[in-house]
């Protein structure tokens, strides 16, 4: 049948198929795959952003406004799942999906149909994921951790351990395909150690994926089995230990934090570096550090459980190896100040939220050395602290990372430039109030408010709304950014040159803008000078 | 957004019907043609899930509606599988696929393999984690002093039939299968299969066909040999031993780690028994049989988790 099928689909590659279904459900291309993700992910983004919303109105002020406990538990649990696994992580991989087979020379992914089922399970897994809203008994409540016993409590167990299982099999194959494209597909010339740091990022992160996401889908399973197959691996009556779950969880959990933090730190080293006009200070040590921070992201993972009652000795080697992470991060940061060093820098948009994710990340960066302290963290746990230090680390690190890879590859993609002014009117309003948001959650943890409560003593009443105010105009802002990007895509006439910024360096910008449906389709002959690293070992 | 359809510089194109080669080098690029495999198959995963979930959920009696969606959705994915693989089976037929294709084919069922071991790691790892640290504490070892007193201060800890199945001795008393039984015959009889897969690899590389069916043949039959007996191993477990799903972690443990290696062997099998008819109508020659080796990789890989199987959950 598919042989008849696909006889008739004369696929003109000179330009993109004309019908809708064709082009984008059937598509094994990697620019519309890669749009796909983008679109989907920003999607998302704003449902999670939703969610946000709702949660700052209620904690406002102290006392119970808008919604039932319960609900808002709900609200918290889905606003982590939808921003890690549909906005964040998608929005990886759909410039993962632009961009490496345009970085490596390569005319598409290794295995284009498999990219396409990778793109197509997310919106049907959200599908599955967000109706347990509407069901009998809400949605999941029980944290996006989904701690046994209390989220075995929870009717929507079944939907949400399926909705995980497929985003865990999108995510592998995503990660296969990506690692295949980066190992198989590069163009003659394109020597490893050549590569941007923005392939080397997502080459790492893929090993991470494909490690430790069938680590999740195990631990699921046995929450699954737990609940609906009579099984006890969480029930220390039948010998089992919840804890169990924590560490299973955690093995999977740590790895996946890095996932979302590594390729921003390609997109970084991809941005500082154009903008600075110069070439990265330390390639190779950069890339060193990426691979030293994924090996070390597999030892860690108990510093998520400090206060679960560890035996003594596991917490100092949790509490040390974490501390070790520092060094390769350090390495990162201050290779990235070096790259400005005596750099004839400008600022456009992409360069100011690069800089702004440098500083902000490293504050993300500090609290969380402050939190790997084993005496301290028994203070911080479960507090706002955490709150306040990994969304420093993911909105003002992954987000901004992601927003700014948007502008800086978005004339290389629409053949259209966006409106600077814009861009900076919400590069601006973006770091004051993300700042007004996540800042005093500082103070409010180490006063000792609890995450996950919908309601709060009155003593910390203020910064709670400076929190919920700086939200509201953070969130507002990302409506500046909807704009900019429709005015770009649809109604820009400026028009952008093949290497759009004076001083891009790598293949993506020896193609025209927009990028050709179809590029690469003879392996480019490679000149290192051309290319970011192409003297790394001269 | 647009996406307008630019060419850069007329270069010479292969067309081909079902994919196109891009350029006319010996080793040109290879691009498949679209296919609306992956979006029915993302279609029928989400009606499989949706369907178990709703069924797992539904009140007593009312199960219907979940199991029709489940049901339909599992036809599906066999359906999808069958499509899927059989227009690829056509394109590699066709002579579309070049050294290029087949090494991403090659990494990416490597790593494919590779995420499964994870996924068995983390059974693995729970089993361990069971029987190094919560069973031991909840008998009052090290850490877990103060919970065995005060809860359960007549535990006794240990792994297998005594106390296997925790403090409140969950699903009752069990003996546990014995490993110099069934186990050992299993496990020669993956072994064995692990071995007539390669002596079949060799002879497809030596073009002997008669022999590639015998030996694969002999394979499938292992296989089904050691599923039959698996299968005789749950039922007198289930009847003989009182060893079950409910027997604490001792049942969880081994149900799922010994129940998901069974279907990862299920699904070996039947891939299989699919070459099996490959070879049969000769699709694959001396260079060009990824398909098989696939397979036979795949076949290793539940023979070595068994190894850790028996060792872990049978002997030890």
């Amino acid at each position: 049948m598919s042989y008849a099928a696909t006889h008739d689909q004369h696929d003109d590659h000179h330009g993109a198929p004309k019908g809708f279904f064709q082009r984008w459900c059937m598509s094994t291309n990697h620019k519309d795959i890669g749009t796909l993700y983008l679109v989907f992910a920003l999607t998302m983004f704003f449902i999670g952003g939703s969610f946000a919303m709702l949660i700052r109105a209620e904690l406002f002020k102290p006392g119970l406004q808008l919604m039932e406990p319960y609900f808002f538990n709900q609200l918290t649990t889905m606003h982590a799942l939808v921003m890690i696994f549909g906005a964040i992580m998608p929005a990886f991989v759909g410039l993962g999906n632009w961009m490496i087979p345009l970085m490596v020379g390569a005319p598409d992914m290794a295995l284009p149909r498999m990219n396409n089922l990778s793109f197509w399970i997310l919106p049907f897994a959200f599908i599955l994921l967000l109706s347990t809203l509407f069901l009998p008994g809400g949605g999941p409540s029980g944290g996006w951790t989904m701690y046994p016993p209390l989220s075995l409590q929870s009717d929507s167990l079944a939907y949400v351990v399926f909705a995980i299982h497929l985003m865990g099999i999108s995510s592998i194959m995503g990660a296969i395909n990506i690692i295949a494209t980066i190992l198989n597909m590069r163009a003659p010339g394109m020597d490893l150690l050549k590569m941007p740091v923005f392939v080397w990022s997502w080459l790492i992160t893929a090993f991470l994926l494909i490690a430790v996401m069938p680590v999740l889908a195990g631990a699921v399973t046995m929450l699954l089995t737990d609940k609906y197959f009579g099984t006890n691996f969480f029930n220390p009556g039948g010998g089992g230990d919840p804890v169990l779950y924590q560490h299973i969880f955690w093995f999977f959990g740590h790895p996946e934090v890095y996932i979302m933090i590594l390729p921003a730190f390609g997109i970084i080293s991809e941005i500082v570096p154009t903008f600075a006009r110069k070439p990265i200070f330390g390639y190779k040590a950069m890339v060193f550090a990426i691979a030293c921070i994924a090996f070390l992201s597999f030892i860690v993972w108990a510093h998520h459980m400090f206060a679960v009652g560890l035996p003594l000795g596991a917490e100092i080697f949790f509490m040390y190896a974490t501390m070790l992470i520092s060094v390769p991060t350090g390495v990162k940061v201050f290779n990235w100040v070096a790259t400005m060093w005596g750099g004839s820098m400008t600022f456009e948009t992409p360069m100011l939220f690069a800089i702004a994710f440098i500083i902000l990340f490293t504050i993300g960066g500090f609290s969380g050395l402050m939190l790997a302290l084993v005496p301290a963290d028994f203070q911080y746990h479960d507090t706002y602290f955490v709150v306040a230090h990994f969304h420093y680390v993911l909105v003002t690190g992954a987000l901004f990372a992601i927003i700014g890879a948007a502008y800086y590859w978005l004339p290389k993609w629409t053949g259209n430039m966006y409106s600077e002014f814009w861009g900076k009117v919400h590069f601006w309003n973006s770091v004051i109030w993300v700042n007004v948001l996540f800042f005093p959650q500082h103070f409010l943890g180490l006063a000792g408010m609890p995450r996950r409560i919908p309601d709060y003593n009155v003593a910390f009443a203020n910064f709670n709304m400076i929190s919920s105010i700086g939200g509201f105009l953070f969130g507002a802002t990302q409506l500046i950014f909807i704009g900019v990007l429709i005015h770009c895509v649809f109604f820009s006439k400026k028009k952008a040159t093949d290497r759009v910024w004076e001083g891009a360096k790598g293949l993506e910008w020896t193609v025209p803008s927009p990028a050709p449906h179809h590029t690469f389709e003879v392996p480019p002959v490679i000149h290192d000078d051309e290319l970011a690293h192409g003297h790394v070992n001269d | 957004m647009q996406f307008p359809g630019q060419h850069d510089g007329a270069k010479v194109i292969k067309r081909n019907p079902r994919g196109y080669t891009m350029g006319q080098q010996h080793d040109a690029y290879f691009v498949p043609a679209k296919s609306y495999w992956p979006f029915v198959a993302a279609v029928v995963m989400f009606t499989t899930v949706f369907g178990a979930a709703h069924w797992l959920n539904a009140e007593p009696g009312e199960s219907g509606f979940g199991k029709t969606v489940l049901t339909v959705g599992v036809i599906g994915v066999l359906a999808m599988f069958f499509g899927w693989f059989r227009s690829v089976i056509h394109e590699s037929m066709g002579g579309n696929y070049n050294h290029q294709v087949d090494t991403s084919f090659r990494m990416g069922m490597m790593w494919f393999i590779f995420s499964e071991v994870m996924f068995f790691g983390a059974f693995f790892g729970a089993l361990f984690y069971i029987r190094m640290f919560s069973v031991p504490w909840l008998g009052g070892h090290g850490h877990g002093t103060l919970t065995h007193q005060f809860l359960w201060s007549d535990y006794a800890a240990s792994w297998g039939a005594s106390a296997g199945n925790g403090p409140e001795h969950i699903g009752g008393a069990f003996s546990t299968v014995p490993a110099w039984g069934l186990p050992l015959l299993n496990t020669l009889i993956l072994l064995t299969s692990s071995v007539t897969v390669t002596i079949a690899h060799h002879a497809l590389r030596a073009g002997h066909r008669g022999k590639i069916l015998l030996f694969l043949g002999l394979t499938v039959l292992l296989g089904a040999t050691f599923l039959y007996f698996q299968a005789h191993e749950y039922m007198e477990a289930y009847k003989e031993l009182n060893l079950t799903l409910h027997s604490g972690v001792y049942g969880s443990t081994f149900f799922l780690l010994t129940g998901f290696h069974g279907l990862h062997v299920t699904l070996g099998t039947i891939m299989l028994a699919v070459i099996w008819l490959r070879v049969l109508k000769g699709h694959f020659n001396k260079e060009h049989h990824f398909g098989f080796e696939a397979v036979a990789w795949y076949w290793h890989f539940v023979d070595v988790v068994w190894l850790g199987l028996f060792m872990f959950v049978y002997i030890l």
